[in-house]
Order: structure tokens, then sequence, then C-alpha cells
């Protein structure tokens, strides 16, 4: 089985963001960048996937600027086999990232994609569906925990009331959350070898897929801070704030 | 314009949350809303939706393919029925954000997640860096899919109206995906998306057992109980507990913070809340910077004597 596992650069999950001053963006100048934790957690699946024997071949993708070949780089460290990097000025939107990863695929093959379930700079959570529904594929968001099975793959999902489990027919899309695995760091050796491992590079815009925003950003603004309240020396004062002051209780 | 508003009505009821996405709609116009599920609650569910006043009709479609709410057949469903909507709208629940953004690929149309407020039927607010920066967007899309932040939205009434029930027929599933099973965490307690306290555990719980000590003051304040990441990854309680970025995102009246430090990614799920109190044993955590009242001290003391305070 070949599993195509696309990742993204994103701000540090550690990193507190600030918005920039004209409103038109967070500021990113000389802040750490890493990759999306969701998206690791998707590469740890396939390399597991493949010591189970299970997979074969695992290929990572990832669209944006050019530094987002180090983030490959850490993916090939990690022990995926190659990588593609489509370059483009800016992180295009889930459905513009959608329409050239079903480009790929339709070009590579793959028995099955695991994405991160969100990239935690935007938080859309959208790219893993709709790439599904553009290859008409079927789907498992959340997964907890994937399985090969006779004829396809289950998957256990985290839902709101508990957890589930599908049975897919392959090919399929299988996105990542946090429960999945816990992803292993690249060793020093494996990070030695990954530098010559394949990495492609390819223009966003030699694959033919619009990249215009369909959402304009009007503004950002940092949410209404909360005021630190007060520390209390007793329960029997926490209690009569809650009557009194906050009327909650 | 009409908006069509996808209900999570699996279980034959309506919940809190789909009360809310048709709050956060009815700003878009008039309101449809679909209602699906299998032969055996479609009925039920059906009713009780008919019954939320400000309905301009309600659609249902029912069958195996629907009894789970599979986004696949979901999916197809909306973009059938998509011609005769200009929003289509959904709560950010696990359906909405599964069903949703595959819908929109299908109808060629960039899908705009959590909304918490709408400015007008093409600008919409929402946030992004775990809550830390709230974007305002234009969509430029002949349709809008939305999926909304519940938590923003007081949920319209259940009961009041009587609006008409039509049965649609879907399209043909392809089954490519099948449910197997489901394990469902049992409890007696409110949802955590609809409690108006929520009691909530971390770290410096240390163990199940540990985590149990927050029953009694549960209890006590008729609240739903809910964890940080650590406490779930920890096995202290399962995954549906968890509260933040990529859990649960809640509003309370009262949340009550016990043992939990305040990593920005729990702060995003729970900092909306109306009053915050946090106890926790190191003076520095960032929880307090968020929180209205702070108690420093043991939580196995604190917990235990705030319970008995509350008679």
């Amino acid at each position: 089985m070949k599993i195509l596992v696309p990742i993204k650069r994103v701000v540090d999950y550690n990193v507190k963001v600030r918005v920039r001053r004209d409103g038109g963006g967070v500021e990113t100048a000389g802040v750490k960048m890493s990759m999306n934790p969701f998206d690791e957690i998707a590469v740890e699946e396939a390399l597991r996937l493949r010591e189970k024997g299970v997979a074969s071949e695992i290929l990572t993708v990832s669209i944006g600027v050019p530094q987002a070949a180090d983030t490959l780089r850490t993916a090939l460290a990690m022990g995926a086999d190659r990588a593609i990097l489509v370059q483009s000025e800016e992180s295009p939107e889930p459905l513009a990232v959608a329409k050239i990863l079903k480009i790929l695929v339709d070009r590579e093959k793959p028995d099955l994609v695991i994405l991160g379930k969100q990239a935690i700079d935007d938080d859309m959570n959208a790219t893993g569906q709709m790439l599904a529904g553009l290859l008409d594929w079927p789907q498992a968001t959340f997964a907890s925990r994937v399985e090969k099975t006779a004829d396809g793959l289950a998957v256990t999902r985290e839902i709101d009331g508990g957890s589930e489990t599908l049975s897919l027919a392959l090919p399929a899309i299988v996105t990542a959350d946090l429960r999945l695995n816990e992803p292993r760091y690249a060793a020093l050796p494996n990070i030695m070898k990954a530098r010559k491992k394949p990495l492609e590079t390819i223009a966003a815009a030699d694959l033919g897929v619009d990249l215009t925003r369909r959402l304009t950003i009007l503004s950002m603004a940092e949410p209404p801070a909360r005021k630190a309240g007060i520390k209390l020396g007793s329960v029997a004062e926490l209690v009569e704030k809650l009557r009194n002051e906050a009327k909650v209780i | 314009m009409t908006a069509l508003v996808l209900l999570d009505a699996e279980d034959g009821t309506i919940p809190q949350t789909s009360r809310s996405a048709i709050a956060a709609a009815t700003s878009l116009g008039d309101i449809d809303v679909l209602v699906t599920g299998g032969a055996d609650t479609i009925a039920a569910a059906a009713a009780s939706a008919a019954k939320i006043p400000g309905i301009r009709k309600v659609r249902t479609a029912s069958g195996e393919a629907f009894a789970h709410g599979l986004a696949e057949p979901l999916a197809a469903l909306l973009v059938a029925l998509a011609p005769d909507y200009d929003h289509i709208v959904a709560a950010a629940t696990a359906i909405g954000k599964s069903a949703l953004p595959r819908a929109a690929a299908l109808l060629d149309v960039q899908v705009i997640p959590d909304v918490m407020d709408i400015k007008d039927s093409e600008t919409f607010v929402r946030p992004i860096f775990a809550g830390n920066v709230l974007v305002t967007l234009h969509s430029s899309d002949a349709k809008k899919l939305l999926t909304i932040r519940t938590a923003s939205f007081d949920p319209v009434a259940a009961e009041g109206g009587t609006a008409p029930i039509e049965a649609v027929t879907p399209p043909d599933d392809q089954q490519k995906s099948r449910f197997v099973s489901a394990e469902h965490s049992s409890t007696e307690r409110p949802q955590l998306e609809a409690a108006r306290v929520i009691v909530s555990g971390g770290r410096g719980l240390q163990s199940a057992e540990g985590f149990k000590i927050l029953e009694p003051l549960a209890d006590r304040l008729g609240a739903a109980i809910g964890a940080s990441r650590v406490a779930v990854d920890s096995g202290f309680v399962p995954n549906d507990y968890q509260v933040g970025q990529t859990g649960k995102i809640v509003a309370p009246d009262l949340y009550i913070a016990c043992g939990i430090s305040g990593a920005i990614q729990h702060l995003a799920g729970m900092k909306d809340s109306k009053v915050i109190v946090a106890i926790n044993k190191d003076e520095e955590a960032p929880i307090f910077q968020v929180a209205d009242y702070g108690l420093v001290g043991d939580l196995f003391q604190i917990v235990p004597a705030l319970t008995a305070a509350l008679g």
C-alpha cells in the first residue's frame, strides 16, 4: 500500500501569536515555525503502518513557501521515503490545497491519504474532508485508531459523545486526531540521511489550480483580554464571592 | 435569502447545539432545517424540529445511510438540496465538521468553519490560532457553507412552532464507508456544550481515581464535567470530556478549573466563560491570568471543602 501524507509548516504551537499593527496578518518575523502537530501524528501513523507491513511507500507533500522544504525534511527524517514541495507564495485555502492534492493523488495513485485533522494556524479542519469530496473517496475524520482489515480499513473516531468505529473501502482519506499515536523524534543519523532522500519541487502555478482566495481577510484582531481576577484566601470567601458578587450559584 | 440548517438529530432529539446553529442563521433570511436519521428515529426527530419557532419547513431524509451521521451520504444530500439555498449551516459538531467541508468541496465553495459572529450575509468572524486571533472574512462564493461555534450563539427555543414536514428523496448512497460500532460515554450529567456550570480537571487530579473527587462538586452544582488534554491523554476520563482548541468549546456561566495549568490550547476552549474559578497549587499557573477568582492550594482539600461549603 502507498500512503500520501500532506503536511503544513505552521507557527510553532508554543508561540503566542500577535496580530500585526496593520491588522492584515500575524507577526511571523523571527517566529519559530514547525510541522503542524496533527501532521506529525499523520506521518507517524503512516510509519507505523509501514512497520506493520501494511504500507510499502510513504510520500509526503507540502504546499507553501520554499522554507516548507525544511518541514518536508523533518518528515523524511522521521522516515518518509520521498517528498514533493508544491511551491506557492502564500498558504492557499483548504479548497485550493485539496485541488492541488487531487492532482498529486491522480499522478501518484496512493491507496490512503492521512492528514492532520486541522492546522493549528488557521484551525480550518477542512482539507481532508474537501479532498475526500473531490476524489469521491470515503473519509474518516478525527481518527484515534487505524487498522487494516481484509477489505479496507477499520477506523475509530473521536466524536461528541464518545467514539465510533467505521469501516472504509480503499482508497480512503483519514484525518488524525491527538490520540492516534505519539510521534517519534527524528534521530540525528536519520536527519543526515534525510538530506539525501528525494525532494521534488513543483511550482503551484504549473498545476493550473486557481489559488485566488474565496475568503478575503477584512481585518484581524486579538479578542478582548480577560482581566486577571483576584486570589482568595479561603473556600468560604470563594463561596461568598460566587453567591453575592458573581451571582452564579 | 434562504438558509438550510443541518440538525444533529440522529438520536431522535434536537440538541441545544443545533438550536444555536439555527439562532446563528436567523439573520440570514428564511430558515429550513434538515433532519436525518434512521427509519426508527426520523419521525420523533422531525416532530421535535417542527416545534422549533421560526422555521419555514422541516425537510427529512431517512434510511440506513443516515442512521449514524456518515459524512458521505450527508454531503451528497446537502449538494442535492443546495440549489434551493444561499447558505448551508450546521453546528460545529463532529458531524457538521465532517460533512460540511466535504459538501463545500463538491459545490466548489470554501467552507467557513467555527463562525462566531455574522456581520452580514457575506461577512463572518471566526477564531484562528487557538482563538488568540479573530479574523473577519468576506466570502466571494455564490453560496456560503458555515459551521457555527455554538458557544457564541444563545439557542432558539425548543417549543412554540408548527412547521410543516416534508420528506426528500436522498441520492443513492455508494456505501464506501460503513458504521461498525459506537462507544458512548454514558452520563446523567448535562452535556458540556449545554451546561450552565462546568467543573473541569487536569493533570493535578493525578489519576482516574483522583478525578472522581470532582463528582460530588459537580453533583452539587448540577454541572457537567470537563477535562484538559493531559487528563484525557493520561486516561483519567474519556476523550469526549476534553475542552480546548481541538476539543469542545464551551462558555458556561461558571467554569471551575481544578488542577489545570491553563495552556493556550485549553484556554481556547473556555475563556469565554462568564465566571472562571481556578484551583491550583502553583500560584504562577497561567490559568490564574484568566480566572476571576483563584484559590492557591491542594485541590484534594479545597474541592471537598468547597463541596461541603455549598451545603
